[in-house]
């Protein structure tokens, strides 16, 4: 199954650096399309700016290149006007939770459908490797050269206590389970987040010692697990991986349009 | 038996940026980099048609050619 029906392949070879994980959540984002075989009129991908946003500039559906931090707002405006389309908004962790943290809670908040793929590279690849809220404690960033004294957040945390209805979080590692939650949380009829852990070589995990993208992406094997997994009670340092949250709540669309069918009935009488 | 048979690896060598994912990676060790730093399929024999090469490439330089196995 060949993915390049999906892709602008006059953009490529594409922009990204040699082993970023953003191209495997580019691969895996079309399988997962590729697999529900909705057609491509029927996908809208909204992004905003940073090395991850650069994503919807690659793909072959209806596309929106943002704003940094404003994706969802925009992406929100799409949904109200059209509900029919799926909208899916891949953004980096600083696209998603610095500048946009006020749109991300709120769009979890009123559990608008659509899917946030949250490509959790720990930094500001696009702009030289800042500390984003993500980076976490005690890890260097061209901005913390002594090392960061923020804590960072927990993305799946964050998402549930703000409303999210489908929250689920895996690795660049972790190819198929990611191909299978986009999947889902594009089936799912609410506001979806899948957190990837996505490597940049270049700008966090050169600077931190960790290696290329090769020896990153070995770590997501080895400091992750399953969630509720034996080894995570031994070690509560593992990162959780599966799917957090799935919920059923009313979707602001749906919300929205039953009011004014009740309206145009009130009107009617 | 397996549910495909290997067939060939379609490799766009120029969107390939040598990162050495898919080398690493493959169980089988069916790949390795040329001295471009370009992949190349240096063991066609082994490879078991997982396409787990395809499926982690971050520059969708790999695609693998595999038949479908009929049911006995
Ligand atoms: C309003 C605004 N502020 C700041 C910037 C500069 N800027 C561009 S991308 C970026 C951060 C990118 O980091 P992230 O969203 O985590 O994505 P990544 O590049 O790591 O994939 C910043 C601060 C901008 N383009 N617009
Ligand atoms: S700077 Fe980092 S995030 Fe940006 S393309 Fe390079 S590796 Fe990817
Ligand atoms: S994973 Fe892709 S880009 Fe990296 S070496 Fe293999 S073919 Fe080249
Ligand atoms: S299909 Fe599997 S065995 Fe064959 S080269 Fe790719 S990773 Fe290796």
């Amino acid at each position: 199954m060949s993915v390049k029906k999906f892709i602008r392949e006059r953009f490529f070879p594409h922009i990204w650096c040699q082993g970023c994980g953003h191209g495997i959540v580019l691969n895996a984002m079309l399988r997962a399309l590729s697999a529900l075989g909705i057609s491509k009129n029927e996908i809208v991908v909204v992004s905003g700016i940073g090395c991850s946003a650069r994503i919807s500039g690659y793909v072959d559906f209806h596309t929106l290149h943002t704003l940094h931090g404003r994706a969802l707002a925009f992406a929100t405006g799409v949904k109200m006007s059209l509900p029919g389309l799926n909208v899916i908004v891949p953004m980096g962790d600083g696209d998603a939770l610095a500048i946009g943290g006020n749109h991300f809670i709120h769009a979890a908040r009123r559990n608008i459908d659509m899917t946030a793929i949250v490509m959790n590279n720990r930094i500001y690849g696009m702009t030289g490797g800042q500390f984003s809220p993500l980076t976490g404690y005690g890890m260097k960033a061209t901005t913390a050269p002594y090392k960061n004294i923020d804590h960072d957040f927990d993305i799946a945390e964050l998402s549930r206590a703000a409303g999210a209805s489908y929250v689920a979080r895996t690795t660049t590692y972790h190819v198929q389970q990611l191909t299978e939650m986009i999947k889902e949380a594009i089936l799912h009829d609410g506001f979806s987040v899948v957190e990837v852990l996505s490597q940049c070589p270049t700008n966090f995990g050169r600077r931190n010692k960790m290696g290329g993208a090769v020896e990153m992406m070995e770590s997501y094997k080895s400091l992750t697990t399953p969630i509720g997994s034996k080894a995570k009670q031994e070690n509560p340092a593992l990162i959780e991986r599966g799917v957090f949250v799935q919920r059923e709540l009313p979707e602001y669309c749906s919300e929205y349009n039953a009011i004014i069918e009740k309206l145009k009935k009130g009107t009617e009488k | 038996m397996a549910k495909f048979t290997y067939k060939a690896h379609d490799i766009q060598q120029e969107w390939c940026k040598g990162c050495g994912i898919c080398v690493h990676f493959c169980p089988k060790k069916v790949l390795e980099l040329n001295e471009k730093n370009k992949v190349f399929v240096a063991h066609p024999d082994k490879c078991i048609a997982c396409r787990m090469c395809e499926f982690r490439c971050p520059d969708l330089a790999i695609e693998v050619i595999v038949e479908k196995n009929n049911d006995p």
